[in-house]
């Protein structure tokens, strides 16, 4: 046996025991690439996932909406923040990372490139967009590398308001004049195929899925947490008295889950490869802010430099 | 990592969540200063009442044990037994030890 294979042998000891990989240890280099592509991505939709949701907040329907908003859209920040750390505890550099992204080179969620269109869009954002996201999320928070693990737990403890909030403004949408209803069930509409194309590629066209699974990145396949979610929400929209928009939802007594119609796959390959309705936007906009920002780094420097050298003198 | 001096450095930050209890490490971030780190410590972990102080440290500044030299730290503690109170057998009727 050569030293990598008994090397790859106790790492993989390791995580069949449940023992949770800390930044020192040795891993192998697939899963460490593996890591930073996947902790990135998920950071890198944190950021850009605040600017659909910050296209409302100057103009929430009430103060209470709008702190709400704002505390929302706040946390997507820090949960940006989170993601990132852990990300450079695997090596990579944090200007890399975001290089990354500013450039196009590494990829963030495709839901993010739809636009929100009307106040109904926050309230099925929350309650979709964040709601399909706990899933994935609720599984990582056991997955093998801890840095990632430990701040998917954070994460998680900050996310359950945003799927809440997102449901009361539906909630109070559906119940409110018939034009009001009307917009919510518009919302639900254009979020829900959408929504469950965040769960990612059917478990035979998911490239990563069989090693991830393997060295416990991921704990549920795509199809299993896609299938949960579904069960989920749609008892959930009969509950305020909305359809959810696929004539083929039918419950399925002996699997006890919903069977359901097909995703338009050809729609989500082309969100991906740059096609979505807001995707050139959504780069501008990030590239906007990291240029125009570029002397607020460097004064903070230079600041940073000017009180030492007098605290030396 | 990036040694760029033109990125801000990296800094370890603990919280305390109440008084009495210990600093805990959280997770990090980048600041261009000391101040400017507990500030934005401030902001990304404790948004929720998590914190009432917050301790900075310089990432680079943070040395560590290597997981290679786990077994010659740390496996002489693991045959004895006798430093732990269960180990020792107490006289029946005993009260209060």
């Amino acid at each position: 046996m050569t030293d990598l294979t008994i090397l790859e042998e106790r790492f993989q000891a390791k995580i069949d025991a449940e023992l949770k990989i800390e930044p020192k240890d040795w891993m192998p280099e697939k899963y460490r690439k593996n890591l930073i592509r996947q902790i990135s991505q998920h950071a890198h939709s944190e950021v850009v996932g605040m600017l659909p949701e910050g296209n409302w907040i100057t103009r929430a329907p009430s103060l209470r909406r709008k702190a709400i908003l704002l505390a929302k859209v706040q946390d997507e920040a820090g949960h940006g923040l989170y993601l990132y750390s852990a990300a450079e505890t695997l090596g990579t550099s944090r200007e890399q990372t975001i290089d990354d992204l500013l450039s196009g080179k590494a990829k963030y969620s495709s839901i993010f490139n739809y636009p929100t269109l009307t106040w109904a869009d926050i309230g099925a954002v929350g309650w979709l967009v964040d709601g399909a996201a706990i899933m994935n999320q609720v599984m990582l928070c056991r997955t093998s590398y801890g840095p990632y693990a430990r701040a998917m737990v954070r994460i998680c403890k900050e996310e359950s308001f945003h799927q809440r909030q997102g449901y009361e403004i539906m909630a109070v949408l559906a119940n409110g004049t018939p034009e009001q209803k009307e917009m919510a069930q518009d919302a639900l509409n254009r979020w829900w195929w959408p929504s469950l194309m965040m769960f990612g590629p059917t478990d035979a066209n998911s490239p990563h899925s069989a090693e991830s699974m393997k060295w416990k990145i991921k704990r549920q396949s795509n199809d299993e947490l896609r299938q949960i979610f579904i069960d989920r929400t749609v008892q959930q929209a009969e509950v305020i008295g909305l359809s959810v928009p696929d004539p083929a939802l039918k419950w399925n007594e002996a699997t006890q889950h919903y069977d359901w119609g097909t995703i338009d796959w050809s729609e989500f390959n082309n969100v991906v490869a740059g096609n979505g309705p807001c995707n050139k936007e959504r780069m501008v906009a990030r590239n906007k802010a990291h240029d125009e920002g570029a002397w607020v780094r460097e004064a903070a420097l230079a600041y940073a430099a000017k009180k030492l050298k007098r605290k030396a003198a | 990592m990036s040694n760029n001096p033109n990125n801000w450095p990296l800094w370890e930050i603990f919280i305390q969540s109440k008084r009495g209890l210990e600093h805990k490490h959280v997770g990090s971030l980048h600041a261009a200063d000391p101040q400017m780190a507990i500030e934005n410590a401030r902001d990304v972990y404790t948004r929720r009442q998590e914190g009432q102080s917050i301790w900075v440290v310089p990432a680079g500044a943070i040395s560590s044990s290597q997981p290679e030299d786990a077994a010659m730290l740390f496996d002489p503690a693991d045959d004895k037994t006798y430093r732990h109170p269960t180990f020792y057998t107490m006289p029946e009727g005993a009260k209060y030890i």
